[in-house]
């Protein structure tokens, strides 16, 4: 092997809701330091796909391969996909970072409570270690005087970038950006897309699904677009953007401009 | 109102609330500890391991305690494998006839209560458990477990209510807790109005305290700031 393995690969991913098939064999590659923003209209798939990754949804076909590891997985009874082995899912989950458009976090713990929460659990980090850590993290994303304010005290933007700090705390290999800013008003989405530049800039290796266009383009050195549960358009982001090939594509740039 | 003779017995109906404090605090925390694995289970997305408590939560929700603690104090008995057992010093004591029922009771109420709170548990934050790798286990003890604790605590301290005015059914199998230590009194005092008064006052100073204990308790766990988000 002359490279060395790709950070993630997905390879023909399926996955259907009854009789709707939202993903139609989807595949992708992401280097280190990729940054790939995956776009597309609402209903086109992207979510699931992301979602898919980390078997927060079980796929019905395809390979997912992290780091030249595969995901173990075996049919279920309703012929989902499932995880074969809980051990390596779980590990593979901890070095997959997800973070969500809801944020998602712990209503009942305080924001360094939240992100030293799954180091301690899943990585075995004492109190102290963790807490060092989370303390730079909330410097990085610019909230270190919310250390011991609990997450509805917060403001959406400020919530995210919490969420965010969580992520990272488990030295995530990737990260999975699931519409981050979807939930925002319009004056918090810069603060956490500034965040979210910062990583891509450090080098690290990132999946976002988003509807903030410029954004992606300015970022991304890859972007996918998705129609209908397939990979319409992918490439670098001045193709997609500026000379797509797809007339669908065209039409769904046309609009966000 | 004969306050001189509620003065006098204030003593005896003292000791009676005592045991009836000692018998609800014994059931509820008990009962805590025995829903606790019913609770989880019924919560669960297997439907066998969904029916496994499912019968017992039916037959004590499904029959009054009175018949159950009849069923036990007199029932037991019957049966020689029961009088000849090891645990007969405990099971022809009323005491432990009463605590055991009403541990047994409440247990099934409180696996529904913990059972409904899981289930409110918000998707999205169990994912974001699962997200980092925690296992369905570590989620469980370290996320969904104490959140449902604090969703579930108005439901308990109901409960604990409950108990305590249930605990007056302790009476009929002999025990002298509030309520068999007034109907003792009324016989020796012919006064009922003032002493059952006064054993209402007792229930009511208790039933008050109780509500008081459990608001700072989800004060301190902050249970208003964890409804929606």
């Amino acid at each position: 092997m002359a490279e060395a393995a790709p950070a993630l690969e997905i390879r023909n991913l399926h996955k259907r809701y009854g009789d709707l098939e939202v993903l139609k064999g989807i595949s992708l590659t992401a280097r280190d330091g990729d940054v790939i923003s995956i776009l597309g209209s609402s209903g086109s798939g992207k979510s699931t796909f992301l979602r898919c990754i980390n078997l927060l949804e079980n796929p019905h076909k395809g390979e997912i391969i992290v780091a030249g590891e595969t995901l173990k997985l075996k049919a279920a009874k309703n012929g989902e996909l499932i995880a074969a082995d809980n051990r390596q899912i779980n590990r593979l989950r901890s070095e997959i970072g997800f973070v969500f458009q809801n944020f998602n976090l712990w209503p009942h713990m305080s924001v360094l409570d939240n992100i030293i929460e799954a180091p301690r659990r899943v990585l075995g980090q004492s109190r102290a270690q963790a807490t060092e850590v989370a303390e730079a993290l909330l410097a990085k994303v610019g909230i270190s005087d919310k250390r011991h304010v609990y997450p509805n005290q917060l403001s959406g933007g400020q919530q995210q970038r919490a969420a965010i700090a969580r992520t990272l705390a488990m030295q995530p290999k990737v990260i999975l950006f699931d519409e981050p800013t979807s939930a925002l008003d319009p004056e918090m989405v810069q603060e956490v897309l500034n965040v979210i530049r910062a990583l891509a800039e450090e080098g690290r290796t990132m999946l976002l699904v988003t509807h903030e266009m410029g954004f992606a383009r300015q970022v991304s050195s890859e972007v996918v677009f998705l129609h209908q549960g397939l990979v319409e358009e992918q490439g670098s982001p001045a193709q997609v953007f500026d000379s797509p090939n797809s007339a669908r594509c065209k039409q769904f740039m046309s609009s966000n401009r | 109102m004969n306050w001189e003779v509620i003065i006098k017995w204030l003593p005896r109906l003292a000791e009676g609330a005592l045991l009836t404090l000692e018998l609800v605090a014994i059931a509820v925390i008990a009962g805590l500890i025995l829903a606790l694995p019913m609770g989880i289970a019924r919560a669960s997305k297997q439907w066998y391991v969904r029916a496994l408590p499912y019968g017992y939560i039916f037959f004590f929700r499904g029959t009054p305690l009175l018949v159950q603690l009849f069923l036990i104090y007199y029932g037991l008995a019957q049966f020689d494998a029961v009088r000849q057992g090891p645990l007969w010093p405990y099971l022809r004591d009323p005491y432990w006839c009463a605590v055991l029922t009403m541990t047994l009771h409440t247990a099934a109420y409180i696996a529904e209560i913990l059972r409904g709170a899981i289930q409110a548990v918000p998707q999205g934050e169990v994912e974001a458990a699962r997200a980092l790798g925690m296992s369905k286990a570590q989620a469980m003890l370290h996320i969904i477990l104490p959140r449902a604790a604090r969703i579930g605590l108005p439901a308990y301290s109901n409960e604990v209510i409950l108990m305590l005015k249930a605990s007056a059914l302790a009476s009929t199998v002999t025990l002298l807790e509030l309520t068999g230590m007034a109907r003792t009194i009324i016989a020796r005092t012919y006064l009922p109005v003032e002493i059952f008064f006064a054993a209402g006052m007792f229930y009511l100073v208790i039933a008050f305290v109780l509500v008081r204990g459990f608001r700072l308790l989800e004060r301190w766990l902050r249970v208003d700031a964890c409804q929606g988000r």
